[in-house]
């Protein structure tokens, strides 16, 4: 077994360089496809009936008149009579027809009635000791946390800590696996403590999700010099993906699918549409070629999905098509979980953070949602924790960037600047001080300060808070984050032809962060080839499968295996190529499109000539990484960043500008430094649009969504975005630790930084996000009211 | 506006509300797939269509396309569904983000918020048509070199906007770009990148 590792600094001929991202031109030119542009031979439009309650029974579905529509092809009932509907904008019966129009009438013609129920759609503050101690869990607890989209890790938990009412059939158990219920959930249920008998709890929307206690809180308390105590908040937003969810679905024999579908998870796709469809996965292929956006929200083939297959049988096997409207997407197809604290830390005289005490809550939808971790990053010697999920009617959450990060940057960055702010200290040189109890990235996050901090001249800009701010005033925050990130498994195939080609094939994805380039940059840098030369497929489960492409791990794993495969098609290449040049495999590199004997240049075959050796038939090698529980080689896990903000306030109106960013981030080896500084360029992007513009607005009365449109859902555009600065970590001391991901780490302080800034400017917590003109206003009054 | 307030609405249509309701009417007696039949409405001829499938032509990228559409489908959806010009992205459909923009008459459109009837006679040009001979245009190259795209659904629609504001524009000020550029949307957050192809185009004078 060959042990694996990066070339050297001076050998890397495309690694690390500055490259432009292959799939570029087919963007900026309108040929690239996406699932949304994919048109099938009589493809049908799918669209649904949806539940205008947030909370509510169906009592009957009536199709009789859409069904005589010319036109209408196909309808199935997603949600039967007496189920129960549990967010605004549910499905609850699709429809296929010739095209879209049509469709749009018969899903009109189609006549549901409900029974409504009460429903909660607010997060704000549980009312003291309304927070239920969950009880042992019913078959329908179970039932609905599938239904609901509860994380299989979550669920896990909550099995093992409250058991079952219940002792689950073989039966009860394929429901489960049919509804979703992955193999780790199917072992919790199975075994499970069993309280029969047992009574299920009438649910209430409060639930104690945690409560910690580490050291001593009250005699830290106690022994502080300076206590600070504020209120932090960070809402429910949407992922708003511009490509709206949605697949083409199509039956070429009876029992084979084709799927076309907007996903960050192409190979793991297949698993999650057999059960439903009751076919081996084997007979499912799934293909995409470019993905618009997804962020976390696209890793199912969602119910809608499941649905186009259905529909498609209905209608024949013909192609269906169904992609969410605009305003079903902000609704349905994500939300990240919101997060409120009161927060109380304090430290010793010298700066020190020595106690930390919170009471937070949020709601991720019917699920509840857990505590963020925090506090973040600081881990604060004496601690008091609780926190209360908010089970309520907005819709299911899902995997937003960072999942919890933002929220607990949020939470404890603006915390510890009000502590930093009641000891009048630099909040910089308090973070600095503190900097011990961040653990293994400590060096790191000292390191990037220092950068940041020259790069914002945050000598120059910072100020004490001020006591009256009047006009236009500015002010700099900062934030510090971390993530793991390292790579998933990978599988590729790269076949050297002896024409020269070289084609790779591999089941991931390219969701705009450069993953095409990257694979590209791996092999060719490897074999010592033009990029060009390198021929990548992806997109499809014809190839070996790669991970989902969520929680940075695709950057570490599919330039991992493609090292691998690269390297070990190299080394198969020059054992053939070796007698040709009288030397050893050992002795021969590939360098600019040669295979020579190191160190005698005279000793060279092209690159072409080089392959021809392999004879009439073409080699292939499979890249796959070690096992997870094997320490990793190429990749690692474990990064630190720094961002700084700086912001303007016009106390007058309450209007917050951005007016400077700065983010200086490692991330182990970097494999394409411009579409490294992309990431964290449209991460920061992203930040200012969530720190200044963003949340889901629902409305109590009728439990609806009051912004589901791009109007009133707003997100930043070219006009809110300031001078930004970044700088990425690389060379001696980074390089080394291998290649780690990039997608979730930026887009974590942003939030926190920006309210920091603001704070600094007006002399007054603003506590929760968005920083809006009337939450600014309101701040500002009741610190003049003082 | 003291002006506009003091007119009645009906004035400035230019179709009076009772004559709009009398076109309706007319329109529902007009019988599947047929021509437009004329009506005088306002003191003008208007056509009127539908509400069946009608013939229409359109001048695409100067070429000339013939297609049977209900007058309700916007020009988005004919040139994506009826015709597989799919470089406009759907994305919110009523005209707040940009990502379908398309020039008509050298001015740029929203196409979903635009009938496909209504773009009859007009010259059409989308995404599609800028790149010449397999060689991408300098705005397009722009974006390549600056990366200014990510997952790449907002960028046609930014392609088409970035080149007509650089035609009005060829020197732009910071405050031109901030405004001309306000009525596309981004997710990825590449705002910085379409920020250096303006920069880089006005310094070539694309």
């Amino acid at each position: 077994m060959p042990e694996y590792q990066w070339p050297a600094a001076e050998q890397r001929t495309l690694i690390g360089k500055r490259i432009s991202r292959v799939d570029s031109p087919e963007k900026v030119s309108g040929q690239a496809k996406y699932t949304y542009d994919v048109k099938r031979p009589g493809m049908l439009f799918g669209m649904m009936v949806r539940s205008p309650y947030a909370n509510c029974k169906v009592v009957s579905v009536d199709t009789s008149a859409a069904e005589k529509m010319p036109g209408v092809k196909a309808i199935h009932v997603v949600q039967a009579p007496g189920t129960q509907v549990h967010w605004q904008g549910d499905e609850v019966v699709a429809v296929a027809a010739v095209d879209e129009r049509t469709a749009e009438d018969a899903v009109r013609a189609i006549k549901v009635q409900y029974q409504q129920m009460p429903h909660l759609v607010s997060d704000a503050e549980p009312p003291a000791g309304s927070a239920e101690e969950q009880g042992p869990l019913s078959e329908d607890d179970i039932g609905d946390m599938l239904d609901n989209q509860v994380p299989a890790r979550q669920m896990v938990e909550q099995i093992e800590k409250y058991g079952l009412t219940f002792k689950p059939t073989e039966d009860m158990l394929n429901d489960a696996k049919g509804n979703g219920a992955t193999d780790d959930i199917l072992q919790a249920l199975r075994s499970a403590t069993v309280h029969e008998g047992t009574p299920a709890k009438p649910k209430s929307f409060y639930q104690k999700a945690a409560a910690v206690t580490q050291g001593d809180p009250d005699q830290a308390f106690s022994q502080a010099a300076t206590v600070s105590e504020g209120l932090y908040g960070i809402p429910v937003i949407t992922h708003c993906c511009l490509e709206s969810h949605g697949s083409t679905s199509e039956w070429p024999a009876d029992d084979k699918l084709f799927v076309h579908i907007s996903t960050q998870n192409v190979s793991g796709i297949p698993a999650q549409m057999a059960e439903p469809l009751k076919i081996p996965a084997s007979n499912i292929r799934v293909h995409q070629d470019h993905v618009g956006g997804g962020f976390g929200s696209k890793f199912s083939p969602d119910r809608w999905g499941i649905v186009t297959a259905e529909l498609s049988k209905k209608a024949g096997g013909k192609p269906v098509r169904l992609m969410l409207e605009r305003d079903t997407e902000l609704k349905v197809a994500g939300a990240r979980p919101s997060a409120y604290a009161r927060v109380k830390v304090g430290a010793a005289k010298d700066g020190t953070v020595v106690a930390w005490q919170s009471q937070s809550w949020g709601t991720g939808g019917p699920g509840g949602g857990g505590m963020p971790p925090i506090p973040y990053v600081f881990n604060i010697p004496n601690q008091r924790k609780e926190h209360t999920a908010i089970r309520n009617n907005i819709g299911p959450a899902r995997a937003w960037r960072a999942p919890n990060h933002p929220q607990a940057a949020v939470l404890t960055m603006c915390a510890m600047e009000d502590l930093a702010a009641k000891m009048n200290m630099d909040p910089l040189e308090f973070f600095q001080k503190n900097l011990g109890i961040t653990g293994p990235r400590a060096k790191t996050y000292g390191e990037e300060l220092t950068i940041a901090a020259d790069l914002m001249g945050w000598k120059q800009k910072w100020h004490p808070r001020p006591q009256n701010a009047t006009g236009v005033v500015r002010g700099v925050g900062l934030s510090l984050h971390t993530w793991g990130g390292r790579g998933h498994n990978s599988d590729c195939d790269l076949t050297i032809q002896p024409d020269g080609s070289v084609q790779i094939k591999m089941g991931s994805q390219d969701l705009g962060t450069g993953t095409r380039t990257c694979i590209m940059i791996v092999a060719a840098d490897t074999l010592g080839i033009p990029l060009e030369s390198v021929n990548l497929l992806i997109g499809d489960t014809m190839y070996p499968p790669s991970g989902g492409s969520g929680g940075s791990t695709t950057i570490g794993g599919v330039s991992s295996s493609t090292r691998r495969a690269a390297v070990d098609a190299r080394d198969a290449l020059f054992a053939k190529v070796a007698p040709a040049l009288n030397a050893q495999p050992t002795d021969l590199e590939c360098v600019n499109g040669t295979v020579r004997v190191k160190g005698d240049t005279s000793k060279s075959l092209t690159w072409k000539q080089a392959c021809a050796k392999l004879g009439a038939m073409p080699l292939t090698v499979r890249g796959k990484n070690p096992d997870r529980t094997k320490p990793p080689d190429l990749t690692n896990s474990g990064v630190g960043g720094v961002q700084m903000a700086e912001a303007e306030v016009d106390t007058e109106t309450g209007m917050v500008r951005v007016t400077k960013m700065v983010a200086v981030q490692d991330c182990g080896l970097i494999i394409d430094l411009k579409t490294a500084e992309s990431q964290c360029l449209g991460a920061l992007i992203m930040g200012i649009s969530y720190a200044l513009f963003e949340e889901k607005v629902m409305d109590p009365t009728t439990g609806r969504m009051l912004n589901s449109d791009m109007e009133f859902y707003r997100l930043a555009g070219l006009s809110d975005i300031p001078e930004l600065v970044v700088r990425m970590m690389t060379g001696k001391g980074y390089d080394e630790r291998g290649v780690i991901g990039l997608g979730e780490p930026p887009v974590i302080s942003p939030g926190a930084a920006i309210s920091n800034a603001v704070a600094n400017a007006i002399g007054v917590r603003v506590p929760f996000l968005p920083l809006t003109p009337d939450r600014v206003l309101k701040a500002l009054e009741q610190k003049a009211g003082a | 506006m003291p002006n506009d307030d003091a007119k009645k609405p009906d004035e400035l249509s230019g179709v009076s509300r009772r004559e709009f309701l009398k076109i309706s009417s007319i329109s529902v007696a007009v019988p599947l797939v047929a021509g437009p039949q004329m009506v005088m409405a306002a003191g003008e001829e208007v056509p009127v269509y539908g509400p069946g499938k009608v013939p229409i032509e359109l001048t695409i990228n100067g070429k000339k396309a013939k297609l049977e559409v209900e007058p309700r489908v916007t020009l988005l959806d004919a040139l994506r569904d009826s015709l597989d010009i799919t470089g406009a992205k759907r994305v919110c459909d009523r005209g707040e983000c940009g990502a379908c923009t398309v020039m008509i008459d050298n001015k740029t459109v929203y196409a979903c918020s635009m009938l496909a009837i209504e773009a009859q006679g007009k010259q059409i040009t989308t995404v599609e048509s800028l790149m010449q001979g397999g060689k991408l245009h300098p705005i397009q190259q722009a974006f390549v070199d600056h990366d200014a795209s990510q997952c790449g659904f907002c960028t046609p629609g930014f392609v088409v906007s970035c080149k007509a504001f650089l035609d009005k524009h060829p020197h732009p000020s910071p405050d031109d770009i901030r405004r001309g550029l306000s009525g596309n949307l981004c997710r990825c957050g590449t705002y910085a990148g379409i920020r250096e192809v303006i920069a880089q185009a006005a310094r070539r004078g694309a």
